[in-house]
Order: C-alpha cells, then structure tokens, then sequence
C-alpha cells in the first residue's frame, strides 16, 4: 500500500489515566453540567421553588405550636428546612443522571481515553450549584421572616458549606440508585422512599423530647438529626462540635463506599 | 510497547450472548491497516454488538479482539486512544450546540481552551456546519447530526474509525458527501471499519467485506471476489421475431455448451457465460441462421444476489422458488 498510514505509535500510550488528568475530565464535565443548566433553566424551579414554600408553611404551620410562635420557631426550623430541601434536591441527580445515561452521547463518554468515575463525578459536580441556590434561598427566606442567627454571617456560611457537601455525598447513594435502575421514574420512587422517612423521622421540625421512646432512640443516631444539630450550633451560636465532625466523617464513609459501587456498576452496565 | 501497524483490527471467535440470544455467535475479522473493511449482514445480524465490543463499549463472552496489536479487554485504555467511534444513534449532546459539544470532547481529549476552540471552528467548517454552530442540536436535521457525530469523533485523529451504519436515514446527495468524506479519512491515512445493510454502499467504498449473518461472518473477501464466488456473468438475448425463439435456443446452447433459460415475461432468453469469446462465435452462428437480435447485454452477479445468496438461504427458498418460476420456464 504506497499511501501513508497514520502511525498508532507516534502517541505515548498509556492503559491507566492519572489522577490529574482525571480531575480535568471530572471538571470538562462540570462544565457540560452547567452548560446544560444553562440551556434549561426552568429545571432549576424545585430549587427555588421548594425552599420559598416549605419555609412559609411549616413556619407557619408549627410555629405557634412548637416554640409559641413563629419568631422563636425560626431558629429550629431554618436549619431543618435547610437540610431537607437541599438533600431532596440531591435525588435530582440520580434522576438525571438516568436519563443523561439512556442517550447516546454517554457511549461516546465510554469510548473516550478518560476516566471511567469523570461523566459521574462531573454531573455531581455539577448539582451542587443546585444546592448553593437552594441553600440561599432558604437563608434569604429565613431572613426575611425575622430570622437573625447568632453565629453571624461567617458561621451562616460554614453552616451552608456544610449542607452542599454532605448533599454531594449522599448524592453518590442517588447516583448508584440512577445506574442500577431501569428508568428515571423508578430512581424517584426509591430515593423518596429512603429519604422521605429519614428526613422526617428527625429533629428537623420537632423537638426529639416530645416524641415516644423508641422513635427517640431512632432519631438521634439518624444521620440527618446530626447534620441538623451541626448546623443549628453553626448557625445559631458559632460552635464547632461533635455533630459536625459526625456528619463530615459520615459524608465520606458513604462517598468511600457509593463511589466506587456507582463507578462498578457504570461500567458493567452497557 | 508493541503496536503491531499491519492489522488495524485481529478478532477471533468473538461472541456475545443476551440472554438466549446469541447475538454475535464467533466473529472472526482481520482488517489491514490503511483501508475501508465494509461490514455487511441485515437487520439484528450482529453488526452493532460485533463494533461494540470491538470499541471496548461491551465485553466479549468469549473470544479475543486486538486493535493494532492491543488487547480490548486487557489494554482497553490505550484501545481508547486508537479509535473514534460514530454510533448507529447520535452519541452526542442534544441540549447543547455543536460548537459546544465539540469543545467538550475535544478538552476530554486534552487539549487546551484555546486548542479546544480552534479545533470545534475546523471541523465545524469542515463538515459545513459553520452556520448552525450556535444552534442546539434539537434543531438539526439527520444528515447535520451525522455529521456532527463524525466530526465528532476524528477531533484526536485516530488511525482508527468505526463508523456503524454512517450513511443510514441520508438522503442521496447527502449520502455521497459522506462517501467522499470517509474515502478523504484513508486517504489522510486512517482506517475505517464501517458497517452498512447496503450493498451499494460496501461495493463502492469497501476494499473487503464481510458479510455477517446471525452472529457468523458467512462470507469474507473483496467484492469482486464475493461476486465471484457465486457464479458467472450472464448473457440476456432478446430476439427480434419471437418464432426464431426456438432456434436461437438450439443454436445458443450448440456454441456455448449450456443451458438456457428463457424469461416467460419479456422473452429475453438468458445463458450462463463461462468464456467471452465463445460469444463471437455464437454472434456469427446467428447471423449465419439469418436471426436478428434486438438486444444483447452482459450481467455481472450484483453483490444483491450474493448478499441474498449468502444470507437468505433458510428463510427465503420457499419463496424465491415460486418467483423463479414465474419468471423462467426452463428448457
Ligand atoms: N443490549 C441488548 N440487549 C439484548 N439484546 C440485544 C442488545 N443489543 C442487541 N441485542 C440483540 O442482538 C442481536 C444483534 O443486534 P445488533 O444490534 O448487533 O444487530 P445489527 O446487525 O446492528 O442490526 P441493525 O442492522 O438493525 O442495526 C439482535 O437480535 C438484538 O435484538
Ligand atoms: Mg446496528
């Protein structure tokens, strides 16, 4: 054959991707997450719509009940309500991730030179600025309705921080329920069935006292009792405490173990 | 690290089962680097499963499968850094522009923002595309995804391109465009393994075929080979006065020491043609007869009949029978 060939060898070839190289193709697929963002905004109503509602009602719900009245209830419920709507906001992500999955461009992913964990770890990436808007909007809503922690803006923001990442890691739990499941509807069906009971079996609305024993013994080693603890202490008084290093050492135990169980199953599933 | 350059592509006994379904049932396929390989069979024949796994998408059951000398199973990541694969089905990103998705593979593909964006603007005028660069994709026609999809998939120049079913769904103009693009990709020296349910197409840009029926390459060569394989050219006579009919019959079958045939519906009269020069002979038999022709013609076997031939043995003798034999009473 007289024509010239273009010569495999001329690249370095290598089998394994270095984990440089795996943070830029994790951080190109943020990217690809925002533009599509970006392109859809109106998939961004539950994250402000959510947090507008939820705070209105069950402030106005509970409050008199719970704490005598509203302004009292605002430093209990805030944080409650901050937790639950930013963690909901997590089952999105499996969600999507499922149907981003069924299209074709994620063949092309899987027949890149990149790292298998990137497509995943970039949409997850990605939903956190989900979780900033909702994290916002929940602490606007509070403010505006008298809410004024203690902690001051500094601990607020730590509080906040806090959320994003503990709901980027019960994301990865989300994001393995959206590659095993067959369709998106049915990631929704389960991640509703796992949190809905966690988030409401806690002290996020109530306080743990006027509950029936066995139900306290539940809610206080129910993780999200602690994430909701850590950020009242943040929020409300500027403590740094247990509760806090409880949820940062739980967050990776579950980014430890659903992140390499989400990545197995990508890439058994064809 | 050994790249072995002559085979762009080695695979033994391929096969994958689904469930029951033993979609590919051991492929063989060897393709010398530098050329077009057409890979031919109809509809759940294998072809997709078979490129599938070849491009390190799906894991083989069984067999082995090496692209220029390394392993799809053992070594899939350098595999990677070989191939551009265009799928059956778009495989890039609906909700975002064209430009847009060729900056993402490109970054992927390690080059940098300034790189990324010069080459989304070559390819991108390339494949003509420069217009509708800012458009999201939902907005595309077919051709214009296929397109796109192709670009896509040459951004890191691999040596190796597969392409499954590139011109399926486009229209003829469109069609040939894609045609000139890929003989354009070998001639800059890749390789294109690419399948297709059209015989035209594999006649045309294929230096060898393999013809792939229910999971088994059932046949394997250069088209003309495969035209071959099933026979000769054919002579078609039609005679001007139809009473010569008989005669011409006689007269045909004395010179070139065969059979003949003749078709009931034009009365064409059609003889298997194992040696050109005989024919001259026969010209002058009829003439010296004093039979006048009104048509003579020469056929080649189209790669249609090999490709029925081939494929269509179990399921279509029943019917091909009775179509024979309204179309040919025999002598
Ligand atoms: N993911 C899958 N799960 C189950 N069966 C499958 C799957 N993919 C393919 N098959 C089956 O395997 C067989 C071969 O399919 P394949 O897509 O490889 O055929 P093909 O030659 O590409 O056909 P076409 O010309 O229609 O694209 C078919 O019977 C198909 O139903
Ligand atoms: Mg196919």
């Amino acid at each position: 054959m007289s024509r010239s060939t273009i010569s495999p060898t001329t690249h370095q070839l290598k089998n394994h991707t270095s984990v440089t190289q795996t943070i830029r193709h994790s951080l190109t697929m943020a990217y690809r997450g925002l533009l599509k963002i970006r392109r859809t905004p109106e998939q961004l109503f539950d994250v402000t719509l959510q947090p507008i509602i939820f705070t209105l009602m069950f402030t106005y719900i509970f409050g008199g009940a719970i704490s005598g009245n509203v302004h009292n209830y605002l430093p209990v419920i805030i944080p409650g309500i901050l937790v639950q709507t930013v963690i909901t906001t997590s089952i999105v992500t499996g969600v999507q991730l499922r149907e981003d999955m069924d299209k074709g461009v994620f063949d092309r992913f899987k027949s890149l030179p990149i790292a298998r964990i990137s497509p995943l770890a970039g949409a997850l990436l990605a939903d956190t600025i989900r979780y900033t808007i909702a994290t916002v909007l929940t602490f606007t809503m509070g403010y505006l309705m008298g809410y004024r922690p203690d902690g001051g803006i500094g601990y607020v923001a730590i509080a906040g921080l806090l959320v994003i990442l503990c709901s980027w890691a019960i994301s990865w739990i989300f994001a393995f329920f959206g590659v095993i499941a067959r369709t998106a509807s049915s990631v929704q069906g389960i991640s509703m069935l796992v949190l809905f009971p966690l988030t409401f079996l806690s002290n996020a609305y109530v306080p743990v006292k006027t509950m029936p024993d066995w139900l306290q013994w539940f809610v206080n080693i129910n993780p999200i009792s602690h994430l909701v603890t850590a950020v009242r202490e943040l929020a409300n008084s500027g403590v740094i405490g247990w509760d806090l290093m409880i949820s940062l050492i739980g967050s990776a135990v579950i980014v430890l173990i659903f992140a390499p169980l989400t990545v197995r199953a990508y890439m058994r599933r064809t | 690290m050994k790249t072995d350059d002559k085979w762009a592509v080695e695979a033994h006994g391929l096969v994958k089962t689904f469930g029951e379904n033993r979609a590919v049932n051991g492929v063989d396929l060897t393709v010398p680097a530098g050329s077009i390989y057409g890979v031919l069979g109809p509809n759940g024949a294998g072809k997709t499963t078979t490129i599938r796994m070849l491009a390190t998408l799906l894991q083989p059951d069984a067999g082995s499968a090496r692209i220029f000398g390394h392993d799809v199973v053992k070594e899939p990541q350098i595999v990677r850094q070989l191939i551009g694969v265009t799928g059956q089905y778009a495989s890039v990103d609906e909700s975002l522009s064209a430009t847009e998705n060729l900056i993402i593979f490109s970054r992927l593909l390690g080059l940098g923002r300034a790189e990324a964006k010069q080459k989304a603007k070559d390819l991108l005028e390339e494949f003509g595309l420069t217009e509708a660069a800012r458009r999201p994709l939902k907005h595309f026609s077919g051709g214009m995804r296929r397109r796109l999809d192709l670009a896509a998939s040459l951004i890191a120049q691999p040596p190796l391109i597969f392409l499954d079913e590139p011109t399926t769904g486009l229209d003829p103009r469109t069609r040939n465009q894609m045609w000139e693009t890929i003989r354009r990709l070998v001639d800059q020296g890749s390789t294109v393994l690419l399948t297709t349910q059209y015989l035209q197409e594999a006649d045309e840009l294929a230096d060898r075929i393999a013809v792939i029926d229910k999971g088994q390459v059932v046949a394997e060569g250069t088209a003309d080979e495969l035209k071959a394989s099933i026979g000769n050219s054919t002579l078609h006579l039609q005679i001007k006065n139809p009473e010569d009919t008989a005669v011409a019959r006689q007269r045909i079958e004395q010179v070139l020491q065969v059979q003949t045939k003749m078709s009931s519906l034009d009365g064409k009269i059609t003889a298997p043609m194992t040696d050109a020069d005989r024919v001259t002979d026969l010209l002058i038999s009829l003439r010296e007869a004093n039979i006048h022709l009104a048509e003579l013609s020469v056929q080649k076997p189209t790669l249609d009949e090999v490709f029925l031939t081939i494929t269509g043995e179990d399921q279509s003798k029943e019917s091909s029978k009775k179509t024979k034999n309204v179309e040919e009473v025999s002598a």
